[in-house]
């Protein structure tokens, strides 16, 4: 059953549901952290509007800085800006920015622990028709092995929204993962957000599997979670918005009630959500787990739907890993 | 006036003097770390530590101060030495260059030394460090002034063109970058690993003001810094053109003395040849 607590969207399950992606959000915090703090500045590299830092760009035209298509300057820049007191975004497409500039972000935000926020959208198989070039898989994996580095994944546009206000007024490096494509705000403005604070999302009584998920897949979870209620599975969803710190707690009692575990994630299963989630639980209490996710695969152009049947990440692929998972009990 | 400010440069000449001999020092104890390019740069840091920075060693945060981004990180010994000597931190610390549990790493890390004022190392990224620096200080309408020193073997890093782009088309003028055109890294002749001349009608083209001084002539880098402030409309680069391992002699214009610290027999010549200007005057 969905957990009362967290106040989800009375729409939820509903075709009609309203969808935004995640990075429309984003773009709402940005404008909003903008007016709380005069510090807050944006950089962009050339795909402004795409990330949606239109808005703060044309609300603080003194505040937005235009990179042009150079993400090591932008991730510099941005350390040098926050080494004088700023507090900037820098904003660009996950594969690029921390792809491309990872070791600017390494040895300039991460070791140099300046307060830097890295917003990577177009995260995901889901950015769809633009191929594999387009589509971050490795982001995850590869901002968290950094120290000091937070990770913030939100399952829909108004997480993101406070997940945007949140990382302004955190001191430190974090990461701010964004999709492209519309999915349902199935959240509400109640929805508890709490940066390292993992939410229950679903439980029903004597559940058999944890369903760990994050970004806009953890929908899907809630969805499978719904069906395999009907087939007599119960489950626990866990909307596990902060990849880094990791909430250790929540994760390890879900998998000691449940003694199953799947994660779910729009990323490559190693070195993710996946990962993380299985390092926790070999050193606190091994579980059997399955991992949905990319499969140490690339993706290719496609529709948003298409890409996440073809690679293993829809609904029906999380209800058949639960399956397969509680057999291991 | 004119006595006063000839005893001036003859200070700073013989301070860039005890700099070469502590470098020399601070490496062997080290065993490891750049000799040719830190004593090469040493009348840069003399003139920056002495006279051009307005900074103060007591008050290292204090908001008004000038910044100095060194990019070429691995510079770092004649910086640390520089700021001993400025008051900083004490000439004994810095015997723990390099060695566990030190503020002075081999590469500096921001925050761990007061007076540091980024992180640096891997090369290429300095001058965009400094551009953050520089876009803050006119935010918030600050008259201090952003110097970076950047070696030439760095050039070669695309994050430096990227850099210098975006200062020249912000027209950022309150950054001075001090570019030690030394014409060594570390596999051999920067003309011959990867050419990099015309360097100055690069910068030019992408709409810098260049000067260009003798490296070692202490009186014309302070010009050329104060030449710098008058320029309005642009960032300044002053490509200095300096001698690697400058003051020793067998170290000079040698690129195996890139990476490599001064053996004990090599420190012992060499700090002889600082000593007695190679020669030119009695041991003390």
């Amino acid at each position: 059953m969905i957990n009362p607590e967290v106040k989800l969207s009375p729409e939820i399950f509903k075709p009609e549901i309203k969808q935004e992606p995640t990075r429309f959000g984003f773009g709402e915090g940005l404008i909003i952290a903008g007016e709380a703090d005069p510090n807050v500045v944006v950089l962009c590299a050339d795909i402004t509007s795409s990330t949606r830092c239109d808005g703060f760009r044309d609300r603080f035209p003194e505040r937005f800085f235009e990179m042009g298509i150079a993400e090591q300057n932008m991730a510099v820049v941005a350390a040098g800006l926050a080494l004088s007191g700023k507090i900037p975004f820098i904003s660009s497409y996950a594969t690029f920015s921390p792809g491309r500039n990872w070791e600017q972000i390494r040895s300039f935000i991460a070791y140099g622990n300046t307060n830097v926020n890295i917003v990577g959208a177009h995260a995901g198989i889901s950015t769809g028709p633009d191929g594999a070039t387009h589509q971050a898989t490795e982001d995850l994996a590869l901002m968290r092995v950094l120290p000091n580095m937070r990770i913030f994944i939100p399952c829909d546009s108004l997480e993101a929204k406070k997940a945007t206000i949140a990382a302004a007024k955190i001191w430190g490096p974090d990461y701010l993962r964004l999709t492209r494509e519309k999915t349902p705000v199935f959240t509400t403005d109640q929805t508890p957000f709490i940066p390292g604070r993992a939410e229950i999302f679903w439980e029903a009584s004597k559940p058999q599997c944890a369903i760990i998920g994050c970004g806009p897949l953890v929908n899907n979870a809630l969805l499978a979670a719904k069906d395999l209620a009907e087939e007599g599975i119960n489950t626990i969803v866990v909307n596990n918005h902060t990849l880094k710190p990791m909430d250790e707690k929540t994760i390890i009692d879900v998998a000691k009630k449940c003694r199953a575990v799947v994660t779910v994630e729009e990323h490559q299963v190693t070195g993710g959500l996946g990962g993380a989630v299985a390092e926790i639980l070999a050193k606190n209490c091994p579980t059997p787990m399955e991992f949905v996710g990319m499969q140490d695969t690339f993706g290719e152009s496609g529709n948003m739907n298409e890409l996440i049947e073809k690679y293993g990440m829809g609904t029906g692929a999380i209800k058949e890993a639960v399956k397969k998972v509680v057999k291991k009990r | 006036m004119a006595e006063s400010y000839d005893k001036k440069v003859k200070f700073l000449e013989e301070m860039a003097n005890k700099i070469r001999q502590k470098i020399i020092e601070t490496l062997l104890e080290a065993g490891s770390g750049h000799s040719a390019a830190t004593l090469g740069s040493a009348d840069i840091f003399t003139a920056l530590y002495f006279h051009i920075l307005n900074h103060d060693p007591r008050k290292p945060d204090w908001p008004d101060r000038d910044r100095l981004v060194l990019s070429c990180g691995h510079y770092c010994p004649v910086q640390y030495v520089a700021m001993a000597y400025a008051g900083y931190f004490p000439l004994e610390e810095l015997k723990t260059l390099r060695k566990i549990n030190s503020r002075l790493q081999g590469h500096p890390h921001y925050g761990v030394l007061p007076g540091i004022e980024a992180t640096s190392g891997p090369l290429g990224s300095g001058l965009s460090q400094a551009i953050g620096m520089a876009l803050a200080a006119r935010m918030d309408k600050k008259k201090h002034r952003i110097y970076c020193v950047t070696s030439d073997g760095e050039q070669d890093e695309g994050n430096v063109w990227e850099a210098v782009m975006f200062a020249g088309k912000n027209r950022l003028s309150n950054i001075t970058a001090i570019l030690d055109r030394n014409n060594i890294q570390i596999d051999g002749y920067t003309e011959n690993v990867m050419p990099l001349e015309p360097l100055r009608a690069k910068y030019e083209a992408f709409n810098w003001h260049v000067l260009e001084v003798d490296g070692h002539n202490i009186e014309a880098i302070i010009d050329a810094a104060n030449e710098a402030k008058s320029i309005y409309e642009k960032p300044t680069l002053i490509i200095a053109h300096t001698i690697p391992g400058k003051g020793v002699e067998f170290m000079e214009c040698e690129f195996k003395y890139h990476g490599v610290p001064p053996t004990k027999d090599e420190a012992a010549l060499a700090l002889q040849e600082l000593r007695t200007l190679c020669g030119k005057i009695e041991e003390d």
